[in-house]
This record gives C-alpha cells, structure tokens and sequence, in this order.
C-alpha cells in the first residue's frame, strides 16, 4: 500500500518511552505523535491528520528526542526514548510558528467560514496565541471559484499538505499538489483551469482534511451558530487527553 | 483617592468593539462607580487635558488622522489597550491592503458600477484625512501594553480585562473569552 511508504514499518514490539517524566508504553515503530495519543496525551499537530500517512511539513508536533528537535509525526519510537513535549520552550516555539503562519496568509478569521472549527486558529488559543507578534505581510494569493461546490482560497492556506495527502491515498484522485519553493509555493490542481477541471466532489476526503477555510464546500457556511462550534468551548486536543 | 481616568477612541472600524463595551447592561453603573470618563466617543469630549490611566482603542489606522491620534493616546495613558480585530490585525478595512490605495480609489470613486460617465471625483478636500498605503493595526504604530481579541470581544471579555486591571492584577482571560472572530 503506498500509504504505508512514508510511514516507519511498525514491528508491534511493545517499548518503553519517557515522555515529560511519564512512562508511556509504544509499539516499536510507531510514532512518537501516535503513541503519545494512545496514551492520551497531545503533542500539538496541523499537519498531521488521523488516516494519512504523516508529512512532516509544518513542525509544530517538534517534540525534543533524547534533547534535540524533531518532529513527533515522523519519528519512531524505540526503547527508552526521552521525550519533551509539555515544555515552555516547545510551546512557545510552536506558538511562534502558528503566529507565522497568521502573519504569511491572510487569515480573516472575522469572516471566514471555517472560524471555530479552525485547526490553526484553535491551535493559537490553545498555545496562547492572542495576536500574532509579527509584521503581517498582505500577501497576494489566488482564490479558485470556478468548481460549482468546492472553493479553494489559497489565502487561507498553510501548506499542510493535507489535501493533497487525502486526496492521493483516500479518494485515488491527485487533485491537489504543491508547486513553488520557499515563500513563492503555493498549493495547485492537476488542472489547467483551475478546480472545475479536476474530478474532485465535495464529499471527497480531500476536503474535509482541510484544517483551515482554505478549502470550503459552497452554501454550507455559518450553518452552525457561534457557541457551539468544535472549539468554542473545549481546546484542541481535548478529545486525545480524553 | 481621586478615581482611575478611562479613555476610549476609536479609529478605523465598525464601533462594533463600542457597541460590545456597551453591551456590559448594567455593569455600566458598576463602572462608573469604578472611574471617570475621559476623552471618548461615550461622553464626547474631544481632547486629553490631563493624564489618564486606561486608554482603549478601537479600529485599525488607515489615515493621518488615526495615527496622531492613537500617538496621541499613547502619549496620554499609562496603559493602552486595543480592543477588537481591527485595532490588532486591520480587520476588514484590511482588506484593502492587497491592492494599491490608487485602485481602491478609483474604483470606489471613478469606476464604480454607480457612477455615470464622467461624474467621478476622488476625493482631495484639505479638510479630509490623508489615507495610508495599508491599514495598520495600532500595535504596528505606537506600543500597546494589552491586547483584547475578538471581533468584537465579547461584553464579558472587556469586562473581565477592565475589572482585573483596576483592582492592579494582570488580566487573565478563560479559554472561552479569548476569540479571534
């Protein structure tokens, strides 16, 4: 299965880690994201998503492996690791890079649809975020409104790589890939005019994996009122502490 | 003891943050027993005469005239806060800063779907503001001492903020208080 190529083999060993000073119990292979989840406790992520093998993109799951940064979704686990994730340092660096974030798009959360049931700004107010530190940079992204249900804004996007994940392994589609290096990349479709020549449907996985409103299913917006959206009352990563 | 001073100004924004500030009901009786109102769109006086504790602000600065007067708010108070999305990120009228101010201009002005052939005009009385190439949010102008999110922040948002700061603790807000739209 080429979900599995980029996921570390997995030899079911049961192995020790020490997470924070925990003890936790981890298949060996398994990631360190994921085992930390099995035992409840939340390493901070965006762009890893449940069903998909991991990316490694945006690095807010760095964990510190026996002292040194890495990411948590792409690392295995073994026996007797020692892991920092609950830290000052750590948060405050993934604060940072969530507030980035905010600053390189142009997130409007007072009028975007996804507001409330955002991953990136459900992260900031996890993390602490209460306006991002940075110079906003009013950059020029292109918006897709060609499809009849689907909508891509790109000046939503955070480069998670989600989309194009889902819709590679999940709906055997490639709809959506990356293009561009460094502050110039973008995310494309497999088309030359734009969504609407894509095969993709609204009900596709692909766009349910957006964390953002990047990509949006058209005439559903504010269906759900201000209260009881998925993060206005509980923080993200409630349901793996659970 | 004399009473705290409270100022409010608002700049480039709905009076959305005013209307929420409002929105405390009768607190607002509690509040007066709390401080003395000074320059603010609530009491209408126009100018600062004399130190004052707490400025709230309101609005991202879009114009000449929003930037002297939040240096002025600044000059003024001891703490400044900003309060809603405008006054932090530039909100809505932010909109704006991804196009050339020349493009806004002519197309509210001499292009609009509106306006008959020829009958444009861009503004350029003396009297009237000189706007900005983008709207700023005020942190990006003069240093803001607390930041309340939200758009606006809720009643209880500023009240809490408000409450905390005149008894002399750090304002702390709840999970559910702390909202960016």
């Amino acid at each position: 299965m080429s979900a599995q190529n980029d996921t570390p083999e997995t030899s079911g060993e049961t192995v020790k880690l020490l997470i924070d000073g925990v003890e936790i119990p981890a298949r060996e292979g398994q990631t360190i994201l994921e085992a930390a989840a099995d035992a409840g406790i939340y390493v901070p992520r965006l762009c890893y998503r449940e069903g998909l093998p991991p990316g490694g993109h945006c690095r807010i799951c760095t964990v510190k492996v026996n002292g040194r940064p890495t990411s948590a979704c792409t690392f295995p686990a073994s026996e007797g690791l020692v892991l920092e994730n609950n830290t000052d340092e750590l948060n405050t660096m993934r604060r940072q890079v969530v507030e980035m974030l905010f600053v390189e798009g142009n997130h409007v959360c007072p009028s975007c649809e996804a507001s409330g049931d955002c991953e990136l700004q459900a992260l900031g107010y996890r993390l602490g975020m209460i306006a991002p530190q940075y110079p906003y940079q009013n950059t020029t992204r292109e918006l897709d409104a060609s499809h009849p249900d689907v909508m891509l804004d790109r000046n939503r996007c955070v480069l998670c790589g989600r989309c194009a994940r889902a819709s590679r392994e999940l709906d055997g589609k490639s709809v959506f890939g990356f293009e561009g290096r460094g502050i110039g990349k973008r995310i494309a479709v497999n088309a030359s005019h734009g969504l609407a020549g894509t095969d993709i449907d609204a009900a596709d996985e692909a766009v349910a994996a957006c964390p953002t409103g990047c990509l949006l299913v058209k005439r559903q917006a504010n269906l759900i009122p201000v209260g009881k959206r998925t993060y206005d009352k509980t923080p993200i990563g409630t349901d793996v502490e659970a | 003891m004399a009473k705290p001073r409270l100022a409010t100004g608002h700049f480039t924004g709905c009076f959305g943050c005013h209307m929420s500030f409002l929105d405390i009901d009768e607190r607002i009786l509690e509040l007066v027993e709390l401080v003395d109102f000074d320059k603010s769109p609530i009491n209408d006086k126009k100018r600062f005469d004399q130190p004052v504790d707490i400025g709230i602000v309101e609005g991202g600065v879009s114009n000449d005239e929003n930037a002297e007067i939040l240096r002025d708010f600044r000059k003024n108070c001891k703490i400044l806060i900003a309060m809603g999305s405008c006054a932090i990120t530039g909100g809505v009228p932010a909109l704006r800063n991804t196009m050339p101010l020349k493009e806004c201009l002519e197309e509210a002005f001499l292009n609009g779907p509106t306006i008959g052939e020829g009958d444009g005009l861009i503004p350029n009385d003396p009297d009237l503001p000189v706007l900005l190439d983008k709207v700023y949010p005020c942190q990006e102008f003069v240093k803001i001492d607390y930041i309340l999110p939200g758009c606006p922040p809720s009643a209880d948002t500023l009240w809490a903020a408000l409450t905390a700061l005149l008894s002399g603790e750090e304002p702390s807000l709840p999970y559910e208080l702390v909202k960016y739209d």
